[in-house]
Formats: C-alpha cells, sequence, structure tokens
C-alpha cells in the first residue's frame, strides 16, 4: 500500500463543459488525459491523498483582488468562478492543516490577469493565486507570502498586482520575453518604490533543459526564498515549459518538473498554462502530485522521453548562470536600487500600455503610487480601454497607514465624476469595494 | 414464488415470498466451518412441503467469498502485471506470485511498449512447476486497449485452469484497483464454483431445477453461470441485501436514508427515489480497494450489543461489542439493557440490566434510569451524526464540469428507515432528538432475505469511442468495432444500450421490464493545431438498482400484514 509522506490535498476541476472556444488551447479536452492517468494511477486511493470538492469563490472574493470593468459578470463565467474556488479551497485545507500541501489543478488559467480586468489576456480573466493569497490574507493569520512562478510564459498579471506589495514576493521563471508572449519579465521590471526586490523575474533562454531549471531553483530562487522567508509558498505551476508544447519553446520533463517540486516544497500548487495534453500533462501533472505527497516519481517518465535529445547547449548553461547572478544581485542589493530608483523624477507614476491578446482589447494606464515607508502605498490607476471605457481604480492596501487611507480616499472621494465612466474604491482595510455612481 | 436467502455472521435468514406476501420465514444458525450445510439446510427448510415447480426464482446472499478473502483460506494466485509510466507497481502487489513484465499502453489505447514473449514464458514455467492453477493479468491502460492482457492469456491458456482479465473486471479506470478486483476474482473462482455448483447439485435433487442467483454488493443478483467469470463480484452482498429489503418501503421520488441497527455495527445507505446510491468506484474489504460496484454504505461500531463504559467522566457506547446484553446473560451493560431498564423491552432479565448500570449510576452520581436515558441519548446522538456524515460524504463527491457544480443533485433525506434488531426501539427516541421522520420498515427482522429475493438483475456497460483511431468498444464485454468519423455520442449510447440490454438478458434479467438509463456520456472534440481530428467519446449505462417488477402487490401484503 503506498503511502503519501505529506498529507496532500487535490481539487481536480477540469470543467469538461467550458472553453474560450472550441479549438482553442484552452479547451474541454485540456485536461482529458490527465484525468486518464490520474484516475488509472489510482491517486485518490493513496493513503494521504485526499479530493476535495471546490466551492466557487464569491463576488467578495474576486473584488477584493481585482477592478473588473465594467462589472465582475461581464468579465468571467461560472469556470473562472470555480477554477479560483479550487485554488481557494486548497488554501483553507492547508491552513486549516487538513492537509500539508495542495495542488489545484484547475482550469481556465489566471496568471496574465492584471488587478484591473477588462477581458481576457493570455487566456485568463481573474488572477486565481491572487484571489486565494487575498482571501487567506483575509481570514487567517499569514502575511509573508511567497509566488514562485514555473509557467513558461512571464506571469505579468501576478505581477502587476504584486508589483508594489513589499509583504509578497513573486519571482516568475519563465522563456525569455523577447521570444515569446506576454513579451515582459526581464530582470529589471523589479517592483515598485515600495516593494524594490520584491519582484524577481529569471527569463530563461529558449530549449533551456532539466539541468537549467533545477539550476535556477537550487541556485537562484532557494536561496532568496530562504532569506525572505515566507509564511507559504504558491507555485503558479504552468507546465508549457515541457518539450512537447506546442506554443513554446523549452526542453523541460515530467522528470524535471518531479523534481522542481520536490526542490521547491509550496504549500499550495495551482495549475496555469500548459497545452501539451497527451504527450505532457499527463505525465507533468502526475509527477508534481507524486513530488508533493513525497511519493517515488522515478517511473513517471514520457513515453518518448529522451534525456539526451533534450539537453541543453553549454551556451544556455552560460546564459542562465549569467542571468541568476543578476537576480541575485538585485536581490541582494534591493535597498540600493530603491534609493537609486527614488532619485528618478516622480518615480511613483508610470504610464503603460496593456494588450489584452484573448479578447482584442487595448488599455491605457496611468499609475501613480504613493511612496511610504510605512505600507504597500495607496493606488491610483486611471485607465482607458478601447471598448471605451475611462475609469478611476484606486487601492488602499491591507495595513495601509492612516495617510495612505486618507490619500486613497480623498483620491475617491475629489475624482470629477464628469472625467470617468466608473470610479471604484477598493479599501483592504475594511474589506470593501465601492463604486461611484457616475452618469 | 421466490425464494431469497441472506447469510448473516450468526444467523441465516430464509423467506418464501409468493402470493400472499411473505408466506415463511425461518432463521438458521450459520455455522462458519460449513457454509454448505446452513445453506441446504436453510433451503430444505422453507421448501418443506412446497411443490418444488412453483418456484420461479432462487436468489442466494452469502459470506462466502467474503470469508474466504478475510480469512485468507484462498489458494495461491499468478498475477502478471504490465505497467508503463507511473507509480512502480511493485506498489499494488497483491501477494506472493505477482510479476512486473514489460508492455505498456498509454491514455489513449496506443502501445509503448511490447510484451515479451520470451518473460512471459519464463513466468508461465514458473508458476506452472509451482502448481498453480489460476492466473490474473492485468495490464494499465488496458480498458483503452486490451491487446496485451489478450497476448499474455494466449500464450499463457494451456497451462492453467483459468486465466482472468482486467478488462472484462470493469470499465473504470484504476489500475492497482484493477489488479487487485482481477486477483479476488482468480483467488475465490475455485471455492465459489464448487460451493454453488454443490447448492445447484443439492437442489436439483429435491426437484429443483433453475438456475440459482447470487445477489451482489449493488443489490443487484446475476445468475450462478454469469457469475463464474467475475465471482468476486458477490462480496459483501450483506449490507446490500438489508438495504433492498427496505427499497419497497422507500418514498417515491424523496430521498431516504436506510438504517440497519444491528448488534455491533449500524449500516446506512441512501435511496434517491426508491434507487440505491451507488459508491463511484467500488467496495473495499479487507486491505483491498476493488472495482466491485457496490452501494455507497457507512458503517459505525454502534449497536444494541455495543458497550457502553466510563471513558473520562462521560458516557461511551461502542464500538467494542463484549456480548449479548445482560438481560440476556451478557458480560456487560449495553445499550439493550438501557431499554430494559426503561422497560421498552421485557422479555429477559430486567434485574440483570440494574445491576450492570449500578455501577455507571454511583460513577456518575444520578439515578440507573437517568444513565439508561443518557446511554440512549449517547446512542442516538452518535448514530445521527454518523447518518450526516454520510449524507455530506455523498454531496461532497467531486464533479468535472460546471453544470454539474451547479445543478449538481444534493441529497437532503427527510424520513429514515430502520431495521435491525432494536430498530423499534431506536426509531421511536431517534425521531423525538432530530427532524428526520422516521419508519421502521415492516418484516424487518427477515428484510435481508426479502431484499434478496425481490432484487433485480443488474449489470453496467463502459463503452468508449475514439474516432481519430477508428475504433469502439467495450472491453467488459469482449466488444469492439471499427467506426467511421461520423460516430457520435448518440450511437454510442445506443450501441452501448443493446450492449447492456444482452448482457442483463444473459445474466437473468426480464426482458420486458429493462430500466436501463445513462450514467455519463461525455464527447470531446480532439483537436490537434487547429484542426478537430476526432471525438473521443465515453458513455457509461447501467441497469438501475432496484426491485423485480409485477411484485408491487407482494410488497403491499408484506407491509400490511
Amino acid at each position: 500500500m503506498i503511502k503519501a509522506k505529506h498529507k496532500t490535498g487535490l481539487v481536480f476541476f477540469p470543467a469538461f463543459d467550458w472553453a474560450i472556444s472550441p479549438t482553442h488551447p484552452e479547451r474541454e479536452e485540456r485536461l482529458l488525459y490527465t484525468q486518464d492517468q490520474i484516475f488509472e494511477e489510482g491517486i485518490f486511493d493513496v493513503e494521504g491523498i485526499s479530493e476535495l470538492k471546490p466551492d466557487p469563490v464569491t463576488l467578495k472574493d474576486v473584488q477584493r483582488v481585482h477592478f473588473c470593468i465594467p462589472d465582475v459578470w461581464s468579465v468571467t463565467t461560472e469556470s473562472h468562478f470555480i477554477s479560483a474556488g479550487g485554488a481557494k479551497t486548497i488554501g483553507m485545507a492547508v491552513l486549516d492543516k487538513d492537509i500539508e500541501r495542495g495542488f489545484a489543478l484547475v482550469r481556465p488559467p489566471g496568471h496574465h490577469a492584471n488587478r484591473v480586468v477588462h477581458g481576457a489576456r493570455g487566456f485568463c480573466n481573474i488572477n486565481i493565486e491572487a484571489i486565494m493569497i487575498e482571501y487567506l490574507r483575509e481570514a487567517y493569520n499569514i502575511e509573508k507570502v511567497a509566488i514562485v512562478d514555473t509557467d513558461c510564459h512571464h506571469g505579468d498579471g501576478t505581477q502587476d498586482i504584486y508589483w508594489h506589495d513589499p509583504d509578497t514576493l513573486f519571482i516568475s521563471i519563465h522563456q525569455d520575453g523577447r521570444t515569446l508572449y506576454p513579451g515582459s519579465g526581464f530582470p529589471n521590471e523589479l517592483g515598485g518604490p515600495n516593494a524594490v526586490g520584491k519582484t524577481l523575474n529569471i527569463p530563461l533562454p529558449p530549449h533551456t533543459s532539466e539541468e537549467g531549471f533545477l539550476y535556477a531553483v537550487q541556485h537562484v530562487i532557494m536561496p532568496i526564498l530562504d532569506d525572505f522567508r515566507p509564511d507559504i509558498i504558491v507555485n503558479s505551476a504552468g507546465q508549457d515549459n515541457h518539450y512537447t508544447d506546442p506554443i513554446t519553446n523549452m526542453n523541460f520533463s515530467a522528470q524535471g518538473y518531479a523534481q522542481l517540486t520536490s526542490i521547491l516544497k509550496p504549500d499550495i500548487a495551482v495549475l496555469e498554462g500548459g497545452y501539451s495534453i497527451e504527450g505532457a500533462l499527463p505525465y507533468v501533472n502526475l509527477g508534481i502530485v507524486l513530488a508533493l505527497a513525497g511519493i517515488d516519481y522515478t517511473h513517471v517518465k514520457e513515453p518518448d522521453y529522451d534525456p539526451d535529445r533534450i539537453r541543453q547547449a553549454p551556451a544556455v548553461t552560460d546564459a542562465i548562470e549569467k542571468i541568476g547572478e543578476t537576480v541575485l544581485a538585485i536581490w541582494q542589493q534591493r535597498e540600493h536600487i530603491k534609493h537609486q530608483l527614488m532619485e528618478k523624477t516622480d518615480p511613483g507614476r508610470r504610464s503603460r500600455k496593456i494588450f489584452y491578446d484573448t479578447d482584442g482589447i487595448q488599455e491605457s494606464q496611468k499609475e501613480q503610487i504613493q511612496i511610504c515607508s510605512d505600507c504597500a502605498g495607496a493606488l491610483r490607476i486611471d485607465s482607458t480601454s478601447s471598448r471605451g471605457m475611462h475609469i478611476l481604480a484606486v487601492h488602499i492596501p491591507r495595513n495601509a497607514c492612516n495617510a495612505c487611507r486618507q490619500t486613497g480616499h480623498t483620491w475617491y472621494e475629489t475624482a470629477d465624476a464628469n472625467d470617468f465612466d466608473i470610479i471604484l474604491l477598493q479599501d483592504r482595510t475594511e474589506d470593501k469595494y465601492l463604486q461611484k455612481k457616475v452618469n | 414464488m421466490i425464494i431469497g436467502l441472506d447469510v448473516g455472521g450468526t444467523h441465516t435468514d430464509v423467506v418464501l415470498l409468493g402470493d400472499n406476501g411473505l408466506e415463511n420465514e425461518i432463521k438458521v444458525p450459520t455455522d462458519p466451518s460449513n457454509l454448505f450445510h446452513s445453506v441446504l439446510l436453510g433451503l430444505s427448510e422453507i421448501t418443506t412441503g412446497i411443490d418444488p415447480t412453483k418456484i420461479q426464482r432462487i436468489v442466494l446472499s452469502t459470506t462466502l467469498a467474503t470469508n474466504a478473502v478475510v480469512q485468507g483460506k484462498i489458494p495461491a494466485v499468478g498475477m502478471i502485471v504490465s505497467s508503463g509510466p507511473g507509480i512502480d507497481p511493485e506498489c499494488y502487489c497483491t501477494n506472493p506470485y505477482y510479476f512486473v513484465v514489460s508492455g505498456a499502453i498509454d491514455h489513449r489505447g496506443r502501445e509503448i511498449e511490447p510484451v515479451q514473449a520470451a518473460q512471459i514464458h519464463q513466468i508461465e514455467q514458473h508458476l506452472q512447476k509451482e502448481g498453480i492453477r489460476y492466473v490474473g493479468v492485468v495490464g494499465k491502460f488496458s480498458i483503452r486497449n486490451p491487446a496485451h492482457e489478450l497476448q499474455i492469456k494466449d500464450m499463457l491458456s494451456n497451462s492453467f485452469e483459468k486465466v482472468f482479465m482486467g478488462h472484462r473486471i470493469s470499465g473504470n479506470l484504476n489500475f492497482s484497483r484493477r489488479i487487485a478486483t482481477t486477483y479476488l476474482n482468480a483467488a475465490v473462482y475455485p471455492i465459489h464454483k464448487e460451493f454453488y455448483e454443490a447448492v445447484q447439485k443439492s437442489l436439483a435433487a429435491k426437484g429443483l431445477v433453475l438456475p440459482i442467483r447470487l445477489l451482489k454488493a449493488d443489490g443487484g443478483n446475476m445468475k450462478f453461470e454469469s457469475s463464474i467469470e467475475l465471482p468476486a463480484q458477490t462480496i459483501l452482498s450483506g449490507p446490500a441485501a438489508s438495504v433492498m429489503g427496505a427499497v419497497a418501503f422507500g418514498s417515491e421520488n424523496k430521498d431516504t436514508l436506510v438504517m440497519d441497527i444491528g448488534g455491533t455495527t449500524t449500516d446506512m445507505a441512501i435511496l434517491i427515489n426508491r434507487a440505491p446510491v451507488l459508491d463511484p468506484l467500488g467496495i473495499t474489504i479487507g486491505e483491498y480497494k476493488t472495482l466491485i460496484r457496490s452501494l455507497e454504505t457507512f458503517s459505525i461500531g454502534l449497536g444494541g450489543d455495543s458497550l457502553v463504559k466510563l471513558s473520562g467522566g462521560e458516557l461511551n457506547v461502542g464500538p467494542e461489542r463484549l456480548g449479548p446484553a445482560m438481560a440476556y446473560g451478557g458480560p456487560a451493560p449495553t445499550p439493550t439493557d438501557a431499554w430494559f431498564i426503561k422497560g421498552e423491552i421485557i422479555n429477559g432479565d430486567r434485574e440483570k440490566s440494574f445491576s450492570g448500570f449500578k455501577s455507571l449510576a454511583k460513577s456518575l452520581g444520578i439515578s440507573v434510569e437517568s444513565v439508561a436515558t443518557r446511554v440512549i441519548d449517547v446512542a442516538c446522538k452518535n448514530i445521527l451524526t454518523a447518518a450526516q456524515q454520510l449524507i455530506d460524504r455523498v454531496n461532497s463527491k467531486p464533479v468535472y464540469t460546471v453544470h454539474e457544480l451547479q445543478e449538481g443533485y444534493l441529497v437532503r433525506p427527510k424520513e429514515i428507515l430502520v431495521l435491525g434488531g432494536p430498530a423499534p426501539y431506536f426509531a421511536k427516541h431517534l425521531e423525538t432528538v432530530s427532524d428526520y421522520k422516521f419508519r421502521v420498515i415492516p418484516r424487518w427482522h427477515v428484510a435481508n432475505a426479502i431484499g434478496a429475493a425481490l432484487a433485480r438483475t443488474t449489470c453496467e456497460v463502459t463503452f468508449f469511442a475514439d474516432t481519430e483511431h477508428k475504433f469502439a468498444e467495450a472491453p467488459e464485454e469482449d466488444f469492439s468495432q471499427t467506426i467511421d468519423t461520423h460516430f457520435d455520442s448518440q450511437a454510442a449510447i445506443e450501441n452501448a444500450f443493446r450492449l447492456l440490454r444482452d448482457k442483463a438478458i444473459a445474466r437473468g434479467a426480464n426482458p420486458d421490464f429493462l430500466e436501463m438509463e445513462v450514467v455519463e456520456a461525455l464527447q470531446f472534440n480532439m483537436v490537434r493545431g487547429f484542426n478537430t481530428i476526432g471525438k473521443n467519446i465515453r458513455v457509461k449505462v447501467q441497469v438501475k438498482p432496484g426491485l423485480i417488477h409485477g411484485y408491487d402487490e407482494v410488497i403491499s401484503k408484506l407491509a400490511s400484514r
């Protein structure tokens, strides 16, 4: 009889009746063969592994994280509520100590969803990890959270949500943005002025193999995590670094993912991307589950697995070592970098354009953060979308200091209704979401 | 007329049902060391003075296979297992002659690695030398493609008495359970075959020449002849017998909880519109988790004979049972003694119950009567908690579609049917401390045998089609066919129903009243790149467990008399 070393919970929600469109990678079939493999392996019969039924998240859970434009129902489906609910269910079970670790094997994914949501980008509408984490922060006594995003695509949505939060360490390891969607995720993206170094990006060259990923995890991510000492570690466990993935160019494997999981020891893993639905997902998901539970995974190999064929070139190894040094240096010198940043004119403001590839929307954002040494700072986002919506979103962070609370409220109250279609306030100090009636 | 027989731990109950309802009932002691004698005794007593030609149906629910497995009285069996990627197959080892061999099939039924004939022959020789006569052959994903199991069986067939294959056992995915179930089938086969052949022969000698039927753990029956291929399906049919005995008295279009309060345990199950809720995977017996279809049941170690004791100043009931109630000469206080003290039961020695409760009363500093009240309260509370646990368990079963998660049926029983020895006493009290409506079912003392008698023949068929690979199959049925790209889930359902009908009739179902239903029908477009390359179709159909047709009048007479 097999026994899990670590009591592990799984939410398996393949959403067999939901797709972005019939031939889209994010379609009904995506987790079908994963289900077959997981069921055939009898995973839920293993002593110490349990299957949990997800409870959908609530409107409040979504509004704790996002500004959905024009409203939550317009940019989400039930499936998004269940997917985020799967993550939340796992998070609660971990913090209730019903399980030691958990994996939300859910779809649709969420790590490309920003704080402001006008529609879907990178197959994502709402950020399922952030919704889980902010719920857990509200309901349990946790502060410091580390998110390690091992999806092949840069987790730009999660980065956006936690850009200013000094209590959340977000590390994304992904295929170099010059060669892949969303085109971001470079080491110089390292967080806002109140949270310098709490966003870290490790872009890896195309064709990075097991060796490169495990090097980066062992020599870059783990030392930083040890230093940060989070209350919980969340893994955005995308599986599209696999050598058979149709939309990326990496050479990772099921064995590699399982080893990565063993090293990282996340409390909570949440499925993100991964579109090699037959050749990779059944084996990668199985490998991750076994690694979480502390069960031998050495026999989990893709039928066509050949480590020699996917071995990375020496140039790739060199590039990874170099990027590792850069990222470690950023982490170590984050205070110094902050000082440099503060010398720039208007360091609290940034403007940017955001493209919603899935829904074909163009968004322009003007963002202003209250620079603050006592809290994450009040945040003001002025956003216009190509759908013609012009909104003002004000975010007052958890644990906001009195000054930032005041600033946030002033921004919200004094905003001119003639200038915006919608004016919103997310006041985390009172866990409130307010909308000023406009027009 | 119909005979139903249920072998219990202490008694074997037999009933004869006919136009007048319950024509006769008999209890004979069960002799675990000679079940054959107990069964035969029960059958001959119930048929005494009855014209054998009037008997249309005999259904047996025995503990033969269960005892053989639990007591380990089973022969050595050879297991040949091929795996492929995944958990180490050595983890699923069932028995000493367990061999992991080459050969692998993937989740879509494609061969990853071939079988090696030389390896199989070596094992064959080894097993033969050890005198092994029964072999199980199981492959991972064999229900997606049974080729390797068939190939290995062909290599072995001449050397062994019987070879069991994993894909014939169930259409459900679960490799370790497939291994365990195949092993159990091979292991109980000889004793099963010998036993029922002997029963049939003895009955024939009495002029009873009709196929005997055996009750299964899912509350349905099958003819003995069909059971030869799947003898393990008769394991743990006892709880199913009792539940089926309650089915007739459940309310239509409502959820009902069935509670069998025995001496040692209370067993529970749920009926939805008079059909029992099934366990989605299969029964667990001892250390074996199986693919044997069964009712969803929940047991707690609490019954009329449970030991009452003080622990940490609190009254505790069960799970131990030291013997019968003190009123019946037992060694320690029990809930049954509490009923004696309260004057609800009178046919025993109330004084002994009193003396047993005295020390409890002294320790608690209250009267003996108050202790009795508290014991009953504790027992009822535990029973109601367990009932809620079963309901929660059924309702928390994961689902995999948005539709099911939103619209999924939630079980909310309002009434509870009670049977078993202390049933009438408990029911009365349970009703006062809960919102449920309690009913003691008529003829509760032989409800198990009545359930066996009236259960219909059940079976299920799993049908799988892949239009890219152009094949459809129902592995358990040894069915496969070539299909074209237009094949769809509707066609799959039609095919599955046809196979189900044939299977049910072969197992002994009444062809005129087959209540067939679709349990699952999924169809996925398989897309590679931007092209749809085919459809992946999964269909599961079943004969709904329930009671046989045409006995409504008999049932109403059971209730009325």
